[in-house]
């Protein structure tokens, strides 16, 4: 595998530390008055998401990280994993758990996400930042609700609770922030 | 392909009013704009300072070397010791791998020298110079142990190696061992103390001044109120940059001699290549008066100037962009 260099390292640039895939974020060059020269290198951690800073000596080199994007399409899960199609190749890849994480809020059957594959292996699912999901369960509003009017919880088909307004009814189709986990509209169809 | 500058046009002016400012105060102060050369035969023996080579054809003797200057402080040093009096230079110099925000490898520095003047005065001098070109009113001053006191209650001086790694490890993930007193302060000064002193000061442009012996390079030495033996040197921080480093010039050739070979010796200890002396300055030194020099980066300067983010918002050019 090839290493890079503290001068190479930049955002976004994936190398191994400790054993983890990691994501450079920052990389600032400090060098005290005639003293040795380093490097300040912010990264996050691709396994835990923990975001930490370690100090490099300049000229110092990192492994690499075999760590690619892929756009897939979210299959199904059997509980414990959820598998994904490239749809490319048509291979498959279970995720466990831990590299859903959050996203696992937002799966539908047949939308693309973004697998992040380590060795092949997935390591994290990214949603799209919008998605549209159908209201499985909520209260119906009270008579003369106007858009105005306040929020209600509503359950939906991939299990996430989100705040609708109260004129929205079960069945419905709503987009959803997945950044934030908010409301955003009606699905336009 | 990228063809156009990294400085926008805008910038430029700045650098150009800035270096009529800077030439103004030193007219005014009756010291004499000097050019060196950039091309030079002998060069910093410093173990962290990386020169860049260069191939002449012109050289007396066929494996004759040539660098790039890292700094015009050697011919600045012989022409004071050939009675110039009072001296600035504004010159390119060249520093290997030093690439970053605020570095750039070939970058534009501000040095002059003061006959007479002690170390205090030269800085009272670069306040009056900072004062002008940002019209900043206060200015404030620090010593090293005091700094150190009082971001991390220790004082630098009398601090041993583990007591400084200790304090590494409570505050700073290193990849890398810590192999002595000097390599420990500088990493608790860049990551821990400098920061709190950026946050402390917010606006006010402040001097840190008698560094530990360890870190002298060429400043002379002295014994500060609380009896410990610090170095005559001094650096200048405004907006979290460093922006100035003057001396308390050491005008001993032995002294010098000394500190270049235990240069040559770390070099060796690092697996660096050994510098040969510049014999023209150590023959030089013995004639030189004594003086206090600083050197100002003109480009952080202009960082400060415009507040910008980053050196190449204000080079014309970057190193990779030539």
């Amino acid at each position: 595998m090839a290493s890079y260099s503290t001068n190479e390292f930049k955002s976004g640039l994936k190398v191994m530390l400790d054993g983890d895939p990691c994501s450079i974020l920052e990389n600032e060059f400090v060098k005290p008055g005639k003293g040795q020269a380093f490097n300040r290198v912010k990264l996050r951690n691709l396994k835990t998401n923990r975001v930490w800073e370690r100090t490099f000596k300049s000229g110092e080199s990192l492994e690499a990280a075999d760590v690619m994007d892929r756009d897939m399409e979210y299959l199904y899960t059997d509980g414990e994993q959820w598998h994904f199609m490239d749809p490319d190749t048509f291979e498959q890849h279970a995720a466990d758990e831990a590299a859903v994480g959050e996203a696992k809020l937002w799966l539908k059957e047949q939308d693309k996400y973004v697998v992040t594959l380590w060795n092949d292996n997935p390591l994290m699912v990214t949603p799209p930042n919008f998605v549209e999901l159908e209201i499985v369960q909520t209260d119906p509003g009270l008579k003369g609700d106007t858009a105005q009017g306040g929020t209600k919880p509503a359950t939906l088909s991939s299990g996430a609770v989100v705040k609708v307004p109260l004129f929205i009814t079960e069945g419905e189709v709503i987009r959803v922030d997945t950044r934030t986990g908010e409301y955003q509209s009606r699905a336009k169809d | 392909m990228y063809w156009q500058p990294t400085a926008s046009i805008e910038n430029l002016h700045l650098r150009a009013a800035l270096l009529q400012q800077v030439r103004q105060f030193f007219s005014a102060n009756n010291v004499l704009e000097v050019e060196v050369p950039i091309l030079v035969s002998n060069t910093t023996t410093e173990p962290h300072i990386h020169s860049m080579s260069v191939n002449c054809q012109f050289g007396q003797t066929s494996n004759q070397h040539f660098y790039l200057n890292t700094s015009p402080e050697y011919a600045l040093k012989r022409l004071l010791s050939s009675g110039s009096g009072p001296i600035y230079s504004i010159t390119k110099v060249f520093r290997d791998n030093e690439i970053g925000r605020h570095h750039n490898p070939e970058f534009t520095m501000l040095e002059w020298y003061r006959p007479g003047y002690g170390y205090h005065e030269l800085m009272r001098e670069v306040a009056d110079l900072i004062n002008q070109l940002f019209d900043v009113g206060k200015i404030d001053w620090i010593s090293y142990q005091s700094l150190f006191e009082r971001s991390l209650d220790i004082d630098p001086h009398r601090a041993c190696l583990a007591e400084l790694k200790q304090l590494i490890h409570e505050h700073i993930d290193l990849s890398f061992a810590i192999d002595n007193v000097d390599a420990a302060l500088e990493v608790l000064m860049s990551h821990v103390v400098e920061p709190l002193l950026a946050e402390s000061v917010g606006d006010v442009p402040t001097f840190v001044y008698d560094f530990p012996v360890g870190q002298a390079a060429l400043a002379n030495i002295t014994v500060n109120d609380s009896s410990n033996k610090v170095a005559q040197r001094f650096e200048l921080y405004y907006q979290g940059i460093e922006l100035a480093n003057g001396y308390d010039e050491l005008t001993d050739p032995i002294e010098q001699r000394r500190r270049f070979l235990a240069d040559n010796k770390r070099r060796r200890l690092l697996g660096l290549p050994e510098i040969a002396l510049d014999e023209k300055l150590l023959a030089a030194l013995s004639n030189m008066p004594a003086c206090s020099g600083v050197a100002i980066g003109i480009d952080r300067l202009l960082m400060a100037k415009a507040r910008a983010d980053s050196i190449s918002e204000l080079i014309s050019f970057t190193s990779d962009r030539i």
